[in-house]
């Protein structure tokens, strides 16, 4: 199947949170799409704090079938977050479980004021009910074992690819 | 060939007994998940879930405060429940043995054992009778391996300086007697160190340590010459005023690490100690409370370095 630009995606997502996210939003990436994406959208809408970036592989709720995975990044929420205003950012929105693990982790850091959702893609497929705030565009993936997953190509640019999915969905 | 008990059919690791024949993807596994772990013990809530419903035992048959605490601390911030057992006061004074012991544990649904034990091997033993949902770690087993200390040994070197590849780094002391110095040597070693001194007097030298791959020195100002990470071990008290040495005083004056004897270093070189220190008999302590002492963010470390070994292998069955 034919996949949408990434890079058309990110100019929607962010012209669509412009009015809605204000300079002293945390944006907060998670590893490793979301990262790319919210890194663009922080240059895009001109966040004046620093952005944050989490790996859920703590939180996960499918540790005991699949064990940790061998490259945990370092999360770091390099703001306070009691009372923040927060943006969590992903780059493709399916089962909800990844934000489901994000929310509990971000709970751990203190008591946000607000909590949003932002992915670039919305796949649908939701295990969980959670709903984005906003969404660069939506896909309708007839395979639920494909993979839809971003990747950043040497010049830095994001593009959209499918792979089978070969250890669960995630 | 005879497989590693140490990892599982698919090469993963099941338990963690010895450094020695580790491969270096799992060490740096352990290393990068750690970091990881550094980064969750600076928050708020220092705990995450991993290890919520398992049970990890404490099971110390030889007296032991830090390491016993530091793997509590660990298990705790992995949501784990951890019971602590001093076997050395307990069943075993009643005769029963050590896999008795370790079975009646096991049919309280443990499923991580940390064991330290005085008898090298005592882990391993342990480890060949469990079944394959039980993982163990060893606490330091004798003379022969300290691993979970070899290993935050070699995150602290990596975190102060960066790449192995270009590093002398000296291990100064009681190598005969001790566990940690094999952990460390093999973790070095594995990890592309290219030069690996040991320093000591010839009595606490084993004789084929060369075989590990590391350079004997016998004249401590030799030795640190030029080094990057002065590595103290522990001198034991229980050794002094025997055979091997004539007296703690004279140890100082010939292996004692001053401040005279650390500028023979690299300006800049690391100065670490697994603890307990023995001040004024090993390391002077302008040199222990000094600026080139990382000894305490060793302590610091070693939480998260255990508590990347726990959820490694929890999440490995």
């Amino acid at each position: 199947m034919r996949l949408p630009e990434a890079e058309g995606l990110l100019a929607d997502l962010a012209s669509r949170m412009r009015a809605e996210v204000g300079p002293e939003t945390g944006l907060v990436g998670i590893h490793t799409g979301g990262v790319w994406v919210a890194q663009r959208l922080h240059g895009l809408l001109g966040s004046t704090v620093p952005m944050g970036t989490i790996d859920i592989a703590f939180y996960r709720d499918d540790f005991a079938r699949r064990g940790l995975k061998p490259d945990v990044r370092p999360s770091a929420l390099p703001f306070d977050v009691n009372g923040r205003d927060i943006v969590l950012v992903d780059d493709v929105l399916y089962t909800g479980r990844t934000v489901r693990a994000a929310l509990n982790m971000l709970f751990d850091y203190g008591r946000p004021g607000r909590v949003r959702l932002a992915a670039l893609v919305d796949r649908g497929g939701r295990q969980l009910p959670i709903c984005p705030d906003f969404v660069g565009g939506f896909l309708t993936v007839p395979n639920e074992h494909a993979m839809l997953l971003l990747r950043r190509t040497d010049s830095g640019s994001l593009e959209l690819a499918m792979e089978e999915d070969v250890g669960g969905a995630a | 060939m005879q497989r590693n008990p140490q990892l599982g059919p698919k090469g993963e690791l099941s338990h963690l007994l010895t450094i020695d024949g580790l491969p270096k993807d799992i060490l740096l596994q352990i290393l990068d998940t750690a970091r990881s772990f550094v980064s969750v013990t600076e928050r708020d809530v220092k705990k995450v879930p991993l290890l919520r419903g398992k049970s990890v035992f404490n099971l110390f048959f030889e007296p032991s405060t830090r390491t016993r605490t530091t793997f509590e601390i660990a298990a705790k911030r992995l949501s784990a429940d951890v019971i602590n057992l001093n076997v050395a006061t307990s069943s075993q004074t009643k005769g029963e043995t050590l896999l008795d012991t370790v079975a009646n544990l096991a049919a309280m649904n443990a499923d991580m054992f940390v064991v330290r034990h005085a008898s090298s091997g005592a882990p391993h033993l342990i480890a060949r009778h469990m079944g394959p949902e039980i993982h163990v770690i060893n606490a330091g087993d004798g003379r022969h391996a300290h691993p979970t200390q070899g290993l935050l040994d070699v995150y602290t070197i990596r975190h102060y300086k960066e790449d192995f590849t270009r590093l002398t780094v000296a291990v100064v002391g009681d190598v005969l007697h001790s566990r940690v110095a094999r952990s460390e040597i093999h973790a070095l070693t594995t990890l592309g160190v290219p030069e690996v001194r040991v320093i000591g007097p010839r009595t606490l030298i084993p004789r084929d340590i060369e075989k590990l791959g590391v350079r004997v020195f016998h004249d401590m100002d030799r030795g640190l010459d030029g080094v990057d990470v002065v590595m103290m071990l522990r001198l034991q008290n229980e050794r002094m005023n025997g055979a091997l040495l004539p007296s703690a005083n004279e140890y100082f004056r010939s292996y004692g690490l001053t401040p005279e004897r650390l500028a023979k270093a690299k300006p800049g070189a690391l100065v670490m100690h697994p603890g307990p220190m023995n001040r004024g008999v090993e390391i002077d302590s302008a040199v222990a409370d000094g600026p080139q002492s990382v000894i305490l963010h060793q302590v610091t470390f070693g939480i998260a370095v255990r508590m990347a070994v726990m959820a490694i292998l929890a999440g490995n069955g």
